[in-house]
């Protein structure tokens, strides 16, 4: 009947059974400082109620400048730096990096060296995604979970340590392939020289650690009944907006979009010779963002055992010349990060300094549908549905 | 003797003993708290302070927040601001007054003592309600409106449990319900099965512990209503928090568990025993609740307030009519 959508209006339905009164909406500043944001997100939230009626998502506390420092720095030093675009699965930054060099440098990586990339990319997936285990219930309000999920986290990392001596930064690839191990000298070629000892062994017991993690995921998380009151039907990314809004990697997967880098970029990584599933959900929601990720554990666990068998012999790094010079030129590399398509557009024009670095990271894009998706929601699914995007700010601002 | 000291002299005396006894009881519920949750999460906990088990981080604790700045915000309501803190914990120890801890030992022995404990125990809502209204500060705001809400939700189930034991026992006085129980050697949980469960939930949402910690919602709200309180009042907030788990148990294990009675026990041992039975009780329901805590997340406003209309309600309704049909027929 009466339907007047401005403040403290009573609106009266059909019936005239329910009314529903009408205050004034209210803004809310989510953030900048605020435990959900993930650092230093800031969400400008018009609320009416406890309802978003409007929602305008603030970045840049987190711009750091990448992209113009880049131009100031040789390609050396720029590994250092971009490791700490998406400060949870550094090796994976650098991976697409260093090979958009080596096609500009037309350097072919060492068989033995991509080999490796692969699994030290993988394994940074299965903690990207283990952290994310454990901050998402910790937004509905389950503590626990993230303790346990931390704890399997340091499998990894301890795996990671042992290679690359760094647990979230390793610095670790060079143009032709991987850092020569310590000691080098002479011996730098000898292969036995760049796994440390007995890895092979240690990464299968680190996977048998996250498959039995996944399993109590399952149980902890999966399985709660509250957990799926809180997250099913919530945060609907729909398959158009996912593709309208460039949402990638498991988010995009979420809203049921087969994309995975990893079955595309066949020049990237060997991935080609391993078998492993696309993990997609069709629920559009929370929930399947997060089964998208406990899925995409276990699919990264499936391929770092296979990997590990096929690691050929041979040198850690191809002949490359001791002064990087990169020819003029431009390309664009994209690779499938945990976060979503990390892609870098590398323009040369001689030298050992770039002219331009354009970084393309997943998170931009992904927050992006915030807008969209938090229309509507109350505020405890806006928090809901933004853990469920699994951000990091450094991967938004750069 | 007792009788030729004076009236005032004893009832001072009466309640500084009590005040103690619950706040050490609190601090130990807290210590407990940090200790259990964290071996749930395969974590030691508070290690080092106090020298074993880290007994004394409780105190260590309090000690530090009262170092803390004294603040009020400048667009808080100062006089209800400060207020807050002390009806939120008064609400919590009022309880105690007619809860029975031994044969003849209850501070007084009222005869709608079920009546003054679901009124009194109402209370700490309203310290939170001041507290969300006057911080000035508009997640405490939210977090306030929704302790109201909830507490409009949940005093009813709450009510309606309490009643079918009250026909059950067939008295509103709390001693009354435990002599009811110890007469039939029966604690009520047995035959209230439905309302031990109705009160149980309801409680949780009552004293704002996971899954109901809605008004706090660290990760949406900051903290709530506590947002903007520190030093002296957040420690106040944080004790009430605990001593209203205290009084909670103590009303559950009165209501439903046999309160300070335990079976094989004569008149005279129980005298002796009662308030560590009691005690012994309140720490299963504690237990109880910070297992439930460390386990789950923490539910929707909406979803919350379905719970409590669409199943507790009706539910404590049906044991109200099975109560009262069985108390004809039997």
């Amino acid at each position: 009947m009466t339907q007047l959508d401005h403040r403290g209006i009573v609106e009266v339905s059909d019936g005239g059974v329910s009314v529903e009164l009408r205050g004034e909406s209210m803004t809310l500043n989510i953030g900048p400082q605020h435990p959900s944001t993930h650092g230093v997100l800031r969400l400008v939230a018009q609320v009416d109620g406890e309802r978003i009626t409007k929602l305008e998502p603030n970045i840049g506390y987190m711009h750091r400048g990448y992209e113009k420092l880049t131009e100031v720095r040789t390609y050396a030093q720029i590994m250092a730096l971009i490791n700490r675009i998406d400060w949870v699965s550094g090796f994976a930054n650098e991976v697409a990096f260093v090979r958009a060099v080596e096609k500009l440098m037309g350097i072919e990586p060492t068989e033995r060296a991509q080999m490796i990339r692969l699994i030290l990319t993988e394994l940074t997936r299965i903690s990207n995604h283990l952290l994310f285990a454990s901050s998402f219930p910790l937004e509905l309000g389950a503590f626990t979970p993230l303790m346990y999920a931390m704890r399997d986290r340091e499998y990894v990392l301890d795996l990671l340590e042992s290679v690359t001596g760094g647990r979230f930064h390793p610095n670790f690839n060079r143009v032709g392939g991987i850092k020569p191990a310590a000691g080098g000298g002479k011996t730098q070629k000898n292969v036995s020289l760049d796994l440390p000892a007995g890895f092979y062994a240690a990464v299968e017991s680190a996977m048998d650690r996250i498959e039995r993690s996944c399993e109590e995921l399952d149980e902890l998380v999966t399985g709660n009944e509250m957990i799926q009151m809180r997250t099913k039907g919530v945060g609907i990314i729909s398959y158009e907006d996912a593709i309208a809004f460039g949402v990638s990697g498991p988010n995009a997967r979420g809203s049921g979009v087969p994309i995975d880098l990893r079955k595309v970029e066949h020049d990237l990584l060997p991935y080609d010779g391993l078998d492993f599933d696309v993990i997609t959900q069709d629920g559009c929601d929370a929930f399947s963002r997060y089964l998208v990720r406990i899925g995409e554990i276990r699919e990264s666990v499936k391929i770092v055992r296979q990997a590990i068998h096929s690691v050929p012999a041979g040198p850690l790094v191809a002949k490359v010349p001791r002064v990087l010079k990169v020819p003029a030129g431009r390309v664009y590399v994209r690779a499938e990060n945990p976060k979503g398509e990390m892609g870098y557009y590398v323009v040369s024009q001689g030298g050992r300094i770039p002219y331009r670095v354009k970084i393309r990271t997943g998170s931009f894009s992904n927050i992006s549908v915030m807008s969209k998706v938090a229309v509507g929601l109350l505020i405890p699914d806006l928090v809901a549905s933004m853990g469920s995007l699994d951000f990091v700010l450094g991967d938004v601002d750069r | 003797m007792i009788e030729n000291v004076p009236f005032a002299l004893m009832l001072t005396f009466k309640v500084v003993v009590v005040l103690a006894a619950m706040l050490v009881v609190a601090l130990v519920l807290i210590w407990g708290e940090l200790k259990w949750g964290a071996h749930i999460q395969a974590r030691v906990g508070p290690w080092y302070a106090g020298g074993r088990w880290g007994w004394a981080q409780p105190l260590a604790d309090a000690v530090k927040f009262l170092q803390k700045e004294d603040l009020v915000p400048t667009a808080a309501d100062g006089p209800v601001f400060r207020l807050a803190p002390y009806v939120m914990i008064a609400g919590t120890l009022a309880v105690f007054v007619v809860i029975p801890i031994g044969p003849s030992l209850v501070a007084r022995d009222l005869d709608i003592g079920a009546f003054y404990l679901l009124a009194v125990s109402s209370l700490s809502t309203l310290g939170v309600l001041m507290a969300g209204w006057s911080s000035g500060n508009k997640y405490s705001l939210i977090g306030g409106v929704r302790a109201g809400a909830q507490l409009i939700a949940y005093e009813l189930p709450l009510v309606l449990a309490v009643v079918a034991v009250v026909i059950e026992a067939g008295t509103l006085s709390l001693s009354g319900i435990v002599n009811a129980q110890a007469a039939t050697s029966l604690p009520f949980v047995v035959p209230q099965i439905i309302g031990f469960v109705v009160f149980l939930v309801a409680s949780l949402a009552e004293l704002n512990r996971t899954p109901f910690d809605l008004p706090l919602a660290e990760s949406e709200l900051t903290m709530g209503y506590l947002t903007e309180y520190s030093g002296l009042r957040f420690t106040m907030f944080f004790l009430g928090e605990y001593a209203g788990m205290v009084s909670m148990g103590a009303i559950i294990a009165t209501l439903y568990l046999g309160g300070y009675w335990a079976p094989g026990l004569s008149s005279d041992a129980l005298k002796f025993a009662g308030p560590v039975i009691l005690l012994v009780k309140i720490f299963v329901v504690a237990f109880l609740m910070i297992w439930i805590r460390w386990t789950y997340p923490r539910i929707r406003e909406d979803q919350l307030q379905a719970i409590a209309w669409k199943w507790l309600i009706p539910l404590a309704l049906f044991n109200i009519v099975i109560t009262a049909t069985l108390k004809v027929v039997l």
